[in-house]
């Protein structure tokens, strides 16, 4: 049915068996060797190399460096564009001041900014952090604008009945009410905010998992590129997966029943 | 009667890029104190343009309008506003939602909360006080609404087609509670409403509006006694009544709707 409910043990058991068949699928097509190992190495393999990298601290090591990167990155990103969004998202004029030109830049692609980026800050971890800021910032400023503006008006009305002062309105109805929407938007732009930080590790690092599969192409290991775009994928679902809940754990309010 | 809200020449047009429309022109009415009045038109006709200029939400080109003698100019608590959608606030339980207003108006936290309970009382919503919006039907969030309006004392309600978006038996339940809490606790009240039956069970005088450009086409004292209940609606004078207003907007709404030929 359009829109039906299902049970949740049956949302998650769906999800699982789609994973289940590609794996076997992978596991079956390596197996009957109808690919060449150098470009699908088999689960088996991908598995031990991960294992490998696991125990002699490589793995961990890359894991922290990049999740300590795309952290600190996406919440500088956060943190100025909820300011910025906010104000134009409420006030006509600032959104004729900073909406076109965040168009502007928006549209030009983040891995032209990656030369730039290496001549204004070198190597190290600010160009990671000015690269995810570049490609998440622009975005979320208008997704919270128009989070703001999705605010209803009979809301706004009501303060102004209640003769409430302008940002007594902004504090206690505008954020409040459109607080879903607007953590609904980080959740997307941590997406981002991800291939972002491998695209710069990829170019330009000495550390991370961007920077490990670089290294990885040069040798051959496609076992380990295999292995980390898998981590990578984990560890997206997993921050979306958490983003989720906390979001239903914080807004319970629009579901009860 | 003391006059409380008085209206005088009030007109007002819309400009935009397209053109201009005018929504109001020259409207009259004087409300007095504690007292009901409906005010019914076609769709279009101006009649929540005139409520909002009234809330203080819109402005106006020309005429005056006062509450108590004091221009209005700008939203204030003096007025308590009861919109078609509900409003509430989904993120405050019914309770919040009126403590927030009192909290507004300037109440103290637990001065808040005894109010709000009793006007959650008032409105038959006891029980109720902890549900979130989602939780609750439209009626019962429609009367959390008025309960909240109702909470600090406004000088006069407006009321915007407040039961316009619920179903037809919960309509008639709402109006019967909102009877039965005005004869109780008299306050003036401007009801707007395109429902003839509705106006006349609920006020003591309904003013018909004519089409866009608005303005006052008759006023009709609804002189049926008081406490009013529902077997009202069968009585002749009540449906006499009724007639009277209806003629008075249908040739206004056959006009609006542009059927003159297809009825005539």
């Amino acid at each position: 049915m359009l829109g039906g409910r299902i049970a949740a043990a049956q949302f998650l058991g769906v999800a699982a068996l789609v994973f289940a068949v590609l794996a076997a699928l992978w596991y079956a097509s390596t197996a009957a060797g109808l690919v060449r190992p150098l470009f699908l190495p088999s689960p088996g393999q991908v598995i031990s190399r991960l294992a490998e990298l696991w125990s002699s601290g490589q793995l961990t090591a890359d894991v922290s460096i990049s999740i300590y990167r795309i952290t600190l990155g996406f919440l500088i990103s956060t943190v100025l564009a909820l300011p910025v969004g906010v104000l134009i998202g409420c006030y006509r004029v600032w959104e004729a001041a900073i909406e076109p030109f965040v168009d502007f830049i928006r549209y030009m692609p983040v891995v032209a900014f990656v030369p730039l980026t290496i001549l204004w800050s070198g190597t190290g971890d600010a160009q990671k952090f000015l690269i995810i800021f570049i490609g998440t910032f622009f975005q979320q400023v208008l997704l919270v604008m128009d989070n703001v503006k999705s605010v209803p008006r009979e809301f706004i009305n009501l303060g102004r009945t209640l003769q409430m002062p302008e940002w007594r309105i902004l504090q206690r109805i505008v954020l409040p009410s459109s607080m879903p929407s607007i953590w609904d938007s980080m959740r997307i732009s941590l997406g981002w905010a991800w291939t972002w930080l491998v695209v710069a590790e990829l170019v330009a690092a000495t550390s991370g998992l961007g920077y490990r599969i670089t290294t990885a192409q040069r040798f051959f290991q496609t076992d380990l590129i295999f292995g980390y775009l898998l981590i990578l994928g984990i560890l997206g679902l997993t921050t979306d997966q958490i983003m989720k809940y906390a979001g239903r754990r914080l807004f319970r309010y629009l579901d009860v029943r | 009667m003391t006059p409380k809200l008085i209206i005088r020449g009030l007109s007002k047009t819309f400009r935009t890029d397209r053109g201009e429309t005018a929504a109001l022109k020259g409207v009259d009415l004087t409300i007095g104190e504690n007292e009901f009045v409906a005010l019914v038109g076609t769709s279009g006709c101006g009649k929540s343009t005139l409520l909002s200029i009234a809330a203080g939400l819109e402005t106006y080109d020309e005429g005056s309008i006062t509450l108590d003698g004091a221009a209005i100019t700008m939203p204030g608590l003096d007025r308590g506003v009861v919109f078609q959608s509900y409003t509430l606030l989904p993120w405050l339980t019914a309770m919040g939602n009126v403590e927030f207003a009192l909290r507004a108006a300037g109440f103290s936290g637990r001065e808040a909360q005894d109010i709000a309970g009793a006007h959650l009382s008032l409105v038959g919503l006891q029980g109720f006080e902890q549900a979130f919006p989602a939780e609750l039907s439209g009626g019962m969030k429609q009367r959390v609404a008025i309960a909240r309006a109702l909470s600090y004392r406004p000088e006069i309600l407006l009321m915007d087609e407040p039961f316009g978006a619920l179903d037809a038996l919960t309509r008639h339940h709402m109006q019967e509670l909102l009877t039965a809490v005005w004869e109780k606790h008299r306050l003036t009240v401007l009801f707007i409403t395109h429902d003839v039956e509705e106006a006349v069970y609920l006020s003591d005088r309904v003013a018909a509006m004519t089409n866009r450009p608005g303005s006052i086409k008759s006023i009709v004292e609804i002189d049926l006694p008081r406490p009013r209940h529902y077997e009202l609606l069968s009585s002749a004078e009540f449906r006499q009544l009724q007639r009277q207003i209806l003629d008075d907007i249908r040739s206004e709404s056959i006009a609006a709707a542009g059927l003159g030929k297809a009825l005539a």
